[in-house]
């Protein structure tokens, strides 16, 4: 995990950061973010990916971004995620699209099934999301390990050329619990609509 | 078993693919040059086949119109991320899968036993192209979806194994 263990920010003040950012862009949510987020944002372009296939929200705002090259589209990961498709970091930059931000969280668990440690968790290597997304390309690679370095960079990360790759350190969450946020077709409806209207 | 590339790049851009989102194989390989020469059609390359379904996903929603291109292979690889688009999101998606030695008959190639049967359980309505004579069937079936909302399958059959 980036950053040590007494740095790791809340994810829910991780991602509070990026409220006041986010602007008009697309946001995929999923995991811990996806539980976080709606309490935070109700805005017409969030998505959140409940139901998911694991590990494939950023090929889904990858697909988003190349069918919408005018408008930015940031997706909120977790490091889970991002092990089962470390090959869409290379995807994403052989695609061309540049209107991408792909933001990990990093707590070194899979929240989901009751905190059990992912295998970069317990690798004797210092695994380096950052180094994946830099050595697959990405323009812009940055990682934050605490709180305040997040609210004093996060703007000018979001304002660098893409694509972009963020790591943030989070703490783990003990009681995980996520409720559907409703009927998916509805959502997806919903969310078509404001696309079209934006 | 040839199936020629401008000849099938015609067939997709007649149909309206805006993106192949692809992974492939020795049969669908070929058609990379006429693909990468359509004015029309972006060629997307993924790294696992599960992606090509969340980026084809991502397109469909933002509102373009994809196609995934794959091998059987691959289908079975990236059937977590098929079930969620195709189900769960309930997308009308369209793929060419690339049907590992179905032209052998005497091929032991467990892919080849498994691809029509996995098809089948999940639903999918499909349709096999065994020649170049059949790709006609291919945008026949593709057209027939798309009136019908669901997604479908054309399976382009080789016979190297």
């Amino acid at each position: 995990m980036a950053g040590s263990s007494t740095s790791r920010m809340p994810l829910a003040a991780a991602l509070e950061v990026l409220v006041p950012l986010r602007e008009d862009r697309i946001v995929i949510t999923t995991m811990g973010a996806a539980r976080e987020w709606p309490k935070l944002s109700q805005h017409p372009l969030d998505l959140h990916y409940i139901p998911s296939a694991m590990g494939e929200a950023p090929a889904l705002g990858l697909g988003l971004a190349l069918a919408q090259p005018k408008r930015e589209v940031l997706v909120l990961n977790g490091d889970g995620c991002m092990l089962m498709n470390l090959g869409c970091l290379v995807t994403i930059v052989a695609s061309g699209a540049e209107n991408l931000t792909l933001v990990v969280f990093d707590n070194g668990i899979y929240e989901v099934t009751g905190g059990q440690r992912t295998a970069a968790a317990v690798s004797p290597a210092q695994v380096d999301f950052a180094g994946f997304a830099r050595a697959s390309g990405f323009a812009s690679v940055r990682s934050f390990a605490s709180l305040a370095a997040w609210q004093s960079g996060a703007a000018e990360m979001l304002a660098l050329p893409g694509p972009r790759f963020a790591v943030l350190s989070v703490e783990p969450v003990d009681d995980y619990q996520l409720t559907s946020p409703g009927p998916m077709s509805e959502r997806l409806a919903r969310f078509q609509q404001a696309l079209a209207a934006a | 078993m040839d199936y020629p590339g401008p000849q099938v790049v015609e067939i997709f851009e007649r149909l309206g693919f805006t993106h192949v989102v692809w992974l492939p194989d020795t049969a669908l390989g070929p058609w990379e040059a006429a693909i990468e020469a359509s004015n029309q059609i972006q060629l997307i390359r993924v790294c696992r086949e599960g992606e090509a379904w969340a980026i084809a996903a991502g397109l469909f929603l933002g509102g373009s119109s994809p196609l995934v291109v794959i091998q059987n292979t691959g289908l079975f690889e990236s059937g977590d991320a098929m079930r969620n688009v195709l189900f769960d999101l309930s997308m009308p998606l369209l793929a060419v899968v690339g049907y590992r030695s179905a032209l052998n008959a005497q091929s032991t190639d467990s892919a080849r036993a498994f691809t029509e049967p996995v098809l089948a359980a999940w639903g999918l309505d499909t349709v096999i192209v065994s020649s170049a004579d059949e790709l006609p069937k291919m945008a026949e079936h593709f057209e027939r979806c798309r009136l019908a909302g669901e997604p479908g399958v054309v399976l382009v059959a080789e016979g190297r194994m």
